[in-house]
């Protein structure tokens, strides 16, 4: 069964056509990249799959499950741009961001146990950010915040992490450890879909690239495929003008 | 100290250290959420509320609470139509809640009543007004303790909060009708027209010094309750306002934590 499946999926807003009958799927261990221009509807596809905005043609399904009926939310985890949006004074230290993280585990009403606070560690760890929990979440930079938002994903034990442009506004270094975090979350056993702009830092790390075109339409491919010369080229031709 | 030991100075601070303890538990997720005029549309919609008591000889706080919570069900309800603008639902409540008020005060027959409402009363405070105040409390109190993990999320980030399995709407609305259930006991205490402040005020404190989230609410709560006792003992020796003078106490505290603070 695949973790995630598109079919025929289409969807406009009142006034443009975004995606026109998308189907892709991801499986067990994939690391997948939606790259396209701007208004490809990138951010759009990922609303769909986690039911924030809903198709006006076709179906998703998470983990065989529609999307909308989808309720499993400790299987799956998602990781926005919130180092870009981010209110900085807000007053909340890495562990209590991170703890936000096991609520899809625990659910309503239901106090955290002594095995949270090691999960919260072990996350902490997973993502190099240990020795910053009793921080307040505004004092980091970019780079650590996003790792920081990463943690708060990966303390549920997902099986499945979505992340819509993870890398936006965070200096080069921290892009390409960040890249590098993601890569080895995938080497151990998590599946990844990932909305970028910038694929030629995650790319190398990938399996496959989902092309969105201005047509709404889209095509899956093995990173190598995309690797190999013409679609890097147009997608780099495209951003230049 | 003689005057502590006097009834109404007594229910005056048992109705004080309960305002002290809710209002700044709502005002954390106000401030946080960036929502800090809807104490102000409410409060608005409890004058309403409490003018209408008092037309109809019903008690001004159990219509304010009423009033409040009909509002601030409609605050979510304006907001859900226009997802992007949120002020504006609080606006419009807000020119309701005026309007109605400004209709309705024209029929009180007692002005001094309405005046206790507007700037605070709570050396008046009766013994059903204090046990109104006592139940509302813990009810505030316990909603906030048992949805202290799901407000939290909802305030930090809605949409992540929404993914995790938050149940969204039902929290945020159950937040608005327990804020309607804080500006409408605490306007006899403070007043009206400065309940928002009390609100806001030990929060922006709070957010000074503390490191955390919980570090924020429990230091809010100790400002809070610090302004209001200090306001109360001000008011017990001088023949002051009780609401301004608790307002304006944390003002001050205010103006000095953000004069001592390090420099960025």
């Amino acid at each position: 069964m695949s973790l995630l499946e598109v079919k025929n999926l289409s969807f406009s807003y009142p006034d443009k056509s975004i995606l026109h009958r998308l189907s892709f799927s991801a499986e067990q261990g994939d690391f997948i990249c939606i790259a396209g221009t701007n208004g490809t509807g990138k951010s759009t596809l990922l609303k769909l799959i986690l039911n924030r905005l809903a198709p006006t043609e076709g179906e998703i399904k998470l983990f065989g499950v529609l999307s909308h009926k989808f309720r499993d939310y400790a299987k799956i985890a998602y990781v926005s741009q919130k180092a870009t949006d981010f209110n900085a004074d807000f007053p909340a230290t890495v562990e209590e961001i991170v703890s936000l993280g096991l609520y899809s585990r625990r659910g309503l009403f239901k106090p955290y146990t002594k095995q949270d606070r090691e999960r919260i560690r072990s996350a902490l760890e997973k993502v190099g950010m240990s020795d910053y929990s009793g921080k307040r979440i505004g004092m980091l930079s970019g780079g650590q915040q996003q790792r920081v938002f990463i943690a708060k994903a990966l303390v549920s034990d997902p099986e499945m992490l979505f992340l819509d442009e993870p890398t936006v506004g965070i200096d080069v270094k921290a892009v390409d450890s960040i890249c590098c975090l993601l890569g080895e979350l995938n080497k151990a056993g998590l599946t990844i879909v990932m909305v970028t702009h910038d694929i030629s830092s995650i790319l190398y790390h990938s399996n496959k690239v989902l092309v969105l075109s201005e047509d709404g339409s889209g095509e899956l491919m093995s990173s190598e495929d995309f690797n190999s010369g013409t679609i890097l080229a147009h997608v780099h031709h495209t951003h230049s003008r | 100290m003689e005057i502590f030991t006097m009834q109404f100075m007594q229910r005056a601070l048992i109705t004080a250290v309960f305002i002290s303890v809710i209002t700044p538990l709502i005002g954390n997720v106000i401030v946080l959420k960036r929502l800090s005029t809807i104490g102000d549309a409410l409060s608005h919609a409890g004058l309403a509320g409490v003018t209408i008591g008092l037309c109809a000889s019903v008690n001004p706080v159990l219509s304010a609470v009423a009033v409040s919570v009909l509002a601030a069900v409609t605050i979510e309800y304006i907001r859900r139509a226009f997802p992007n603008y949120a002020e504006l639902a609080t606006a419009i409540v807000l020119s309701f809640g005026v309007g109605l008020a400004a209709v309705f005060s024209g029929f009180v027959k007692n002005s001094a009543d309405l005046n206790s409402f507007l700037f605070g009363s709570i050396v008046a405070i009766s013994d059903f007004e204090m046990w109104t105040v006592i139940l509302l409390s813990a009810v505030v109190i316990a909603a906030s303790f048992l949805l202290y993990r799901e407000l939290f999320y909802v305030t930090f980030d809605e949409e992540g909060a929404a993914l995790s399995g938050v149940p969204v709407k039902s929290v945020n609305l159950i937040f608005t009708i327990l804020t309607a259930i804080v500006v409408s006991v605490a306007s006899r205490t403070v007043g009206v027209l400065v309940i928002s402040s009390l609100m806001v005020v030990p929060v922006a404190c709070a957010m000074l010094i503390s490191k955390s989230y919980k570090q924020n609410i429990i230091f809010s709560v100790i400002f809070a309750l610090c302004f209001t006792i200090t306001g109360l003992i001000i008011t017990a020796f001088k023949d002051i306002k009780p609401g301004g003078t608790i307002v304006l106490t944390g003002i001050a505290v205010l103006i000095v934590l953000l004069l001592m603070r390090p420099k960025r």
